[in-house]
């Protein structure tokens, strides 16, 4: 019955991300770093995908591209359906056709990202000559120009290093780099987070221009919730390598209906229009990766905890497109 | 109000490069008093840092006056600072490199007092190391612990520790909290503002974050380029910004406000211009969006209404 679901949504849903667990093999322990994570990305959507440090976000999108770590890193189990295509069983050709055309990443540091001895011009056209040999000489120059002036770089600085290019106009580097081939899904992996807010917004800006003309869907991981309520129109909360909260930017900032991590990031945030002489801090630490709780991974944090928290994992639940992964909203929904 | 804790009087620095003098930070005039926060915004590069680390006399001021108490201490020879450090402390940005990974957090923290000899013997020194933990919420059970253990919220309160291991007056903040996670940003300022109202310290809190140094300032100083842009009470600043860098840095937040998802956006274009010797005149000027002949005479800080100072000449 789900089978005939799936096909019907097929050209609507471009990734489709199935209770994945992802685990790194280290000397001392297992980590878990994804557990039972489900994401789904229609096309052209700009999903947030919020969380703090070893939440699993970056893992997310290294699986997505299988580019995690070898033998340290690995899938053991859940699918990755990229516009009805198997990723995890799909051949190692396959992929290097879909990194780069159609699945991009921006990595998070745009100044470690870029190959110092290279002109940026040269950087750029690699994607060009990797992913469309056939292309003329020429042609891939006039590519390279024009994507350059879109991201607002004078083409005719193709000719310098990264080095001579100041932190904001590196990422705008990579982020010509991501879009040169035109993908249909772009990964950014805080692409804002080394920058000034100044220049925060432009590349914000920017994004949201070109995605606009590309119709690209952009998956835009990052902590901070100020640039998911400006940039995206959805947004999925992880926390210890699960999607706890989803939903509309909307249904999940009118701060009605949250998840208690969700509700305890928000009060913790310093906020310019908030006049509250303190901020309420989530008291403790994310759940250790190699030793996973039981039930609810937030449960020794949560201030509503009751004994089934403790016990049994709980499940989504959703009205309407917002779902929250929370015991508390479970019961309501029984009655 | 009394004579402030700290004042600087046309504090400048520059820095020598190849290419001529960086004005890092220029005639800089400010006054903490007793138990308040100053907090200094502006982007990287702005002279934010260099500021503090000058007014501490980590680095050595190329002109100006720096008083404590009423007292300029520049002048101030090596025994005599090293006094004067018992009142001045400074916690740094980054608590994965701000902290020896061979010292154990009991001897991180029993080091300024070991150094300033403030407090002698091998058990009272434990002791008080004890009692700074407590204050900033570190279990005793880490004590023979080394930094690589911790997390960087526990980190940040080790270093927090150290700069209060001496009882000081004053300390400079510099980015305490900006490596952190969200949740674990909250504990750390809570516990900041904390320590404040326990021992009426006077912190000087560098941020590039607005909200931030809403939340824990009393005075915000805007800062671009080594020169004051804008410099009032909080109350003041958040309500009636007059300098246009201010206000484009103010609508550049995101927030999680989504009524001001649709508000008016004064986006800058263009990036922070070398600050090595500038040209005469307002250093925004070539970001400004009114800009005009006028900014390229010499732009002072003037006092629009009292306590709020702009430097613009738009704003007379």
């Amino acid at each position: 019955m789900r089978e005939s679901a799936v096909h019907a949504e097929k050209c609507e849903n471009l990734l489709e991300i199935q209770d994945l667990h992802v685990q790194y093999n280290t000397d001392d322990a297992v980590v878990h770093a994804l557990n039972g994570f489900s994401l789904t990305v229609n096309r052209g959507q700009k999903i947030g995908l919020v969380g703090e440090t070893g939440a699993g976000k970056t893992t997310c999108a290294l699986s997505i591209l299988r580019l995690l770590p070898d033998k340290v890193g690995q899938i053991t189990s859940g699918s990755i359906t990229y516009d009805g295509e198997d990723l995890l069983h799909a051949p190692t050709a396959y992929m290097l056709s879909l990194r780069g055309t159609k699945v991009s990443m921006i990595f998070q540091d745009p100044m470690t990202s870029l190959n110092p001895i290279i002109t940026v011009g040269d950087q750029i056209l690699e994607v060009l000559d990797l992913h469309y040999p056939d292309m003329s000489k020429e042609e891939k120059e006039k590519r390279v120009d024009e994507i350059l002036s879109l991201v607002g770089i004078p083409p005719s600085r193709k000719n310098e290093f990264p080095h001579q290019f100041s932190g904001g106009m590196k990422q705008r580097i990579v982020i010509a780099m991501a879009l040169i081939a035109e993908p249909e899904l772009l990964l950014a992996d805080e692409p804002t987070t080394a920058l000034d807010v100044t220049i925060q917004a432009q590349i914000l800006e920017l994004m949201k221009e070109l995605k606009s003309k590309f119709n690209t869907a952009v998956v835009l991981i990052t902590h901070d919730l100020g640039v998911v309520a400006e940039f995206c129109d959805d947004v999925a909360v992880v926390y210890a390598g699960e999607v706890i909260e989803s939903g509309s930017v909307e249904a999940v900032f009118a701060r009605e209906k949250n998840h208690p991590y969700t509700e305890g990031l928000f009060n913790c945030l310093p906020d310019l229009s908030s006049t509250a002489p303190r901020l309420i801090p989530i008291p403790g630490f994310m759940a250790d990766p190699t030793n996973l709780p039981e039930g609810c991974s937030f449960a020794d944090r949560c201030p509503y905890c009751r004994s089934i928290c403790r016990s049994e994992k709980p499940q989504m639940h959703v009205w309407g497109g917002h779902g929250i992964k929370c015991h508390l909203f479970g019961q309501k929904e029984v009655e | 109000m009394g004579v402030p804790l700290i004042e600087t009087r046309g504090l400048k620095k520059y820095f020598k490069t190849s290419r001529g003098m960086l004005h890092a930070v220029e005639d800089i005039n400010l006054k903490i008093q007793a138990g308040e926060t100053l907090g200094v915004v502006g982007e990287s590069g702005c002279g934010k840092s260099t500021l503090g680390r000058t007014i501490l006399r980590l680095l050595p001021a190329t002109a100006g006056e720096v008083l404590y108490n009423g007292e300029n201490i520049l002048t101030y020879k090596k025994h005599e600072m090293q006094k004067i450090h018992l009142n001045m402390q400074m916690i740094f940005q980054d608590p994965y490199s701000s902290l020896n990974p061979r010292m154990s957090i009991a001897n991180i923290i029993a080091e300024p007092i070991k150094v300033c000899g403030t407090v002698t013997g091998r058990h009272a020194i434990e002791e008080k190391v004890e009692e700074i933990m407590d204050l900033c919420g570190l279990p005793k059970r880490y004590m023979n612990t080394y930094p690589h253990e911790l997390d960087g919220g526990r980190r940040q309160r080790v270093g927090l520790a150290r700069a209060m291991a001496v009882d000081p007056k004053f300390i400079v903040c510099d980015e305490p909290v900006s490596a952190l996670d969200v949740s674990i940003q909250a504990q750390i300022l809570n516990l900041l503002m904390d320590l404040q109202e326990q021992k009426g310290l006077s912190y000087m809190f560098i941020t590039h974050d607005l909200c931030v140094v809403k939340h824990i300032s009393s005075n915000i100083m805007v800062m671009y380029m080594g020169q004051v842009v804008e410099y009032a009470s909080k109350e003041e600043l958040f309500k009636n910004q007059l300098h246009p860098y201010t206000k484009a840095l103010l609508s550049a937040i995101p927030t999680i406000d989504l009524s001001r998802r649709s508000r008016e956006r004064h986006a800058l274009t263009g990036e922070v211009t070398s600050p090595i010797e500038p040209a005469p005149g307002c250093r925004f000027a070539p970001r400004c969006p009114h800009a005009s002949e006028k900014c390229r005479e010499q732009s002072e800080l003037r006092e629009v209404s009292p306590g709020h100072y702009v430097s613009c000449v738009l704003c007379r």
